[in-house]
């Protein structure tokens, strides 16, 4: 077995709010996240899948199929949009750098041709990122 | 569900690689330039990864407010713009990036109770980047 990482980027905007909450719960948890008119980032996310290397090929996964499907999957989904808004998994959910990678392992899990998805790692900043490995 | 959050921080240091169980010609074979008498430097990048259930009022792991005041407290403020052969830490202990690693993660892990710190990874030059402890989730998937 063998681990590939592709990275691709996407430009969102999205706050974080949760209206179980008041207003001054929500901005001493999230502080300036909690502006409601929203604020944006440049994500990179990378994506690790596991496999075996293809005796003829000697590819775990053809990079062009695995490229297309993160596009089509989430850079597609994701880039240019403003999350809480536009963006279905995150109409009730807060898009948190974690939440966002557990979102981009649904949306990616089981859709990789010859290989299995490892783990999604989603940069917010270059200082900042969360990992998410399918686990429960 | 079970996610990780990284962030990384930043702290610069001076240090000495020399131990007195070495001769000063072993110290010098061993440890290069690192046995400059006068020591040197780093900006050093501590980057330390929490992990625990993401919180469904927060969708947070733990929140980040709470990482860095204690990463603040108990390492960067311990460290930053300090000699590190000055620090307890190190009166019996060479202040290489392997021990300085081992020891800033069981000073988190002991300090930090809003999520489980399962690995300080500390990059001592772009070059050289040290791990521990060892860990890698879904590991019975490859």
């Amino acid at each position: 077995m063998i681990l590939l990482t592709r990275k691709a980027e996407f430009s969102a905007s999205h706050y974080y709010w949760n209206e179980a909450w008041s207003g001054e719960e929500n901005e001493r948890v999230f502080g300036k996240c909690a502006n409601k008119n929203g604020h944006g980032h440049n994500y990179t996310l990378e994506v690790t899948v596991a496999g075996a290397v293809d005796a003829t090929s000697g590819f775990v996964v053809d990079l062009k199929q695995l490229k297309d499907v993160m596009e089509r999957e989430v850079v597609g989904v994701y880039d240019h949009r403003h999350l809480n808004k536009e963006v279905p998994e995150f109409a009730e959910t807060i898009p948190t750098t974690e939440n966002i990678a557990i979102a981009v392992w649904n949306r990616l899990d089981g859709k990789i041709p010859g290989a299995k998805l490892h783990r999604v790692r989603v940069y917010e900043m270059p200082d900042l990122f969360a990992d998410y490995y399918g686990e429960p | 569900m079970r996610a990780y959050l990284s962030r990384r921080y930043r702290l610069s240091a001076s240090h000495r690689l020399h131990t007195d169980a070495f001769t000063e010609g072993e110290n010098r074979a061993v440890y290069g330039k690192c046995n400059n008498p006068h020591g040197h430097g780093h900006n050093y990048v501590i980057e330390v990864t929490v992990g625990g259930s993401v919180n469904a009022e927060t969708g947070m792991v733990c929140n980040l407010a709470d990482l860095d005041a204690c990463v603040r407290k108990e390492v960067v403020e311990r460290f930053d713009h300090t000699n590190l052969n000055g620090d307890p830490l190190f009166q019996d202990r060479v202040p290489t990036t392997e021990n300085l690693c081992i020891d800033v993660y069981q000073l988190l892990a002991k300090a930090f109770d809003k999520a489980e710190v399962v690995r300080v990874r500390v990059e001592e030059t772009s070059n050289n980047s040290f791990e521990f402890p060892l860990q890698t989730p879904n590991a019975a998937r490859c």
